[in-house]
């Protein structure tokens, strides 16, 4: 068990290593200067220079690299180019808004699916199943950009029942704030619960096939507590697996559904750095989501192994 | 070509005959060469011509003349939509391509060589997969410029390691078997078994692969046209039609509905395909439904 998660973290931090590198190298072949950036077209070369020997930029690459990774850990960012603020203020003020924004799509994406997968696995074949995976099958199809649009359309626009987008802040109140956040929260867990739902189901299909599913039947327990107890936490495996990967996805993902909305969040605000060449910010918030893909994976496969004991041996 | 499959008493005919019952299949079948045959019409013939503006039909609702309606600058969108398949067709089937050609053959020979070039491919494969794929996609056209050219790429790259996962697994799975431990008996290289042996034995698997992965970069590719990244105009794109009718839904909601329509069914066509020819040709995947 140890050498299994000794490993594992080994791999996790060697990626981690590595995807550094490539994000630093990536933007380090970028056209274009930050310092010209910064000062404009008509600053004399002197001027940039001077400004370039301030930001460190004329320091040989494995320094720049070797200062940015100590930075990047003690989090301290830099500064943005754009916004002359430090980086980490600006992602924990977008943060208030992306994070509270992925979780509730992740618990709407979570409350839908699992009952649907729930329903359809018991039903199998018959009509309710096929109809809700019919469903999970167009959930699965729509652009969530799209489906926004769709959803401004109807409850914005015609219903007026919600803002069409921006975001009030914090300070305007819960209310004012979660209403707008409403909307592209749907939007983003819709396709996601369609995903959901589909291998919720055939994780429990799969795990009712079980012989042990036939036992507690045959010992008298009720087809409803079998569902519940026994099915539904052995299927939770591949379940928690996706759930992992779509929370990532989401924090990430959301950068497309903030641009509809016109939401301050994370990925309006790494979409608006990369048009800007703001480098600063883009490395961070990439660095910071790579981080959570593979923090959020390796908790999961450890997960998987204290959950799970077949797993700890194979490895 | 011949399909090398596992049970050996299936025929060609068989197969079609399991075809022509599986619903999946025969809608997915349907709309996707529904898709590809607007695509291929819109180069000789579409109602209107989507080059030409007037002004004067702008934001026209849908009508006998104009099913889906017009556009801002009066263009017929029923038109847009058949001229914007090609370009959704094309990103898609070239990154598949990308993803395929590298993914397939580095899979299949870390599956069969093992050892570190093993280990080193899959490590990789955790490195690609770290980085979340809107983003790195969107940060590949910005850094290289908007284009279609460049969203193949930026789509493409992140195929080649899910193809390289799925063709070492299924790789995998059959090295152990009988008929190849006869293979190497007979004095066949690794390489030639790769090819001879394993590959057609994993090609449904990479084919069900295939059409999941084309519907992701036709969502993809909307995705980016969207933001301003894919195809730029006066290349019409579903996408970048979507982006053209956000600040316009209240005068002509139409310019939204119909091409995100488009994706949506073209999506759902492609993933119905790849069930089907799951369901069809893998007797193992049908315990699950």
């Amino acid at each position: 068990m140890t050498a299994y998660l000794l490993k594992r973290l080994a791999i996790a931090i060697a990626t981690l290593i590595l995807a550094s590198m490539v994000v630093f190298a990536v933007l380090e072949i970028l056209p274009g200067d930050p310092a010209r950036l910064m000062l404009g077209l008509n600053a004399s070369a002197e001027q940039v220079e001077l400004l370039r020997n301030q930001m460190g930029l004329n320091a040989p690459l494995v320094l720049r690299y070797l200062n940015w990774v100590g930075g990047l850990l003690s989090l301290d960012f830099g500064r943005s180019y754009t916004y002359s603020v430090p980086v980490i203020d600006l992602v924990r003020e977008r943060m208030a808004v992306s994070l509270p924004l992925a979780l509730i799509a992740l618990a709407l994406s979570t409350i839908i699916a699992i009952p649907v997968g729930l329903y359809s696995a018991s039903r199998r074949g018959r009509a309710g199943d096929s109809i809700a995976m019919g469903a999970a099958q167009l959930g699965v199809a729509i652009p969530n950009f799209w489906f926004a649009l769709m959803l401004i359309y109807l409850f914005a626009v015609w219903l007026r029942l919600v803002p069409a987008g921006g975001f009030p802040g914090w300070s305007a109140g819960v209310w004012p704030a979660l209403k707008s956040l409403l909307l592209p929260a749907v939007a983003l867990a819709l396709p996601q619960a369609a995903i959901l739902a589909r291998v919720a189901r055939s994780a429990l299909i799969e795990v009712l096939n079980e012989d042990y599913i036939r036992t507690a039947r045959a010992k008298g327990l009720p087809y409803r507590a079998v569902l519940w107890r026994h099915a539904l936490r052995n299927a939770m495996i591949p379940v928690l697996t996706i759930l992992g990967l779509q929370f990532a996805f989401l924090l990430a993902g959301t950068i497309i559904i903030e641009n509809v909305f016109y939401l301050p969040g994370l990925g309006r605000l790494v979409f608006q750095a990369i048009t800007q060449r703001d480098l600063i910010v883009v490395e961070s918030i990439v660095m910071l989501l790579v981080v959570a893909v593979i923090a959020v994976n390796l908790v999961v496969d450890i997960s998987y192994a204290i959950v799970d004991p077949r797993l700890r041996h194979r490895q | 070509m011949t399909l090398h499959i596992d049970i050996p008493e299936e025929t060609l005919g068989s197969i079609l005959a399991k075809a022509f019952r599986n619903r999946s299949f025969l809608i997915g079948f349907a709309i996707t060469v529904l898709v590809a045959a607007m695509a291929v019409i819109s180069y000789v013939w579409t109602p209107y011509d989507v080059t030409k503006l007037v002004i004067s039909d702008k934001n026209l609702a849908p009508s006998s003349a104009h099913w889906f309606g017009t556009d801002h600058f009066g263009r017929d969108i029923l038109s847009m939509i058949m001229v914007g398949a090609r370009n959704s067709i094309a990103v898609a089937l070239v990154a598949v391509g990308i993803g395929m050609g590298i993914g397939v053959p580095l899979g299949a020979f870390a599956a069969a060589r093992g050892g570190l070039f093993d280990e080193a491919l899959m490590r990789l494969n955790d490195l690609v997969f770290a980085f979340p794929a809107l983003l790195s996609a969107i940060m590949i056209t910005a850094i290289f410029g908007p284009g279609a050219i460049n969203a193949i790429i930026a789509i493409g790259i992140f195929n080649i390691p899910v193809f390289a996962r799925v063709a070492r697994a299924g790789a995998l799975a059959i090295w152990p078997r009988e008929f190849i431990l006869a293979a190497r008996a007979a004095g066949k290289s690794k390489t030639q078994i790769t090819i001879e042996h394993v590959l057609p034995n994993i090609a449904t698997m990479l084919l069900v692969q295939g059409t999941i992965q084309f519907a992701l970069a036709i969502l993809a590719e909307a995705g980016l046209s969207y933001v301003g990244l894919g195809a730029q105009p006066p290349m019409p794109s579903w996408g970048r039609m979507l982006f053209d009718a956000q600040t316009r839904m209240v005068v002509a909601p139409w310019m939204a509905i119909f091409p995100g329509m488009a994706i949506v069914v073209s999506v759902l066509g492609l993933n119905l395909l790849g069930d089907g020819i799951a369901d069809i040709l893998d007797p193992k995947s049908r315990r699950q439904r």
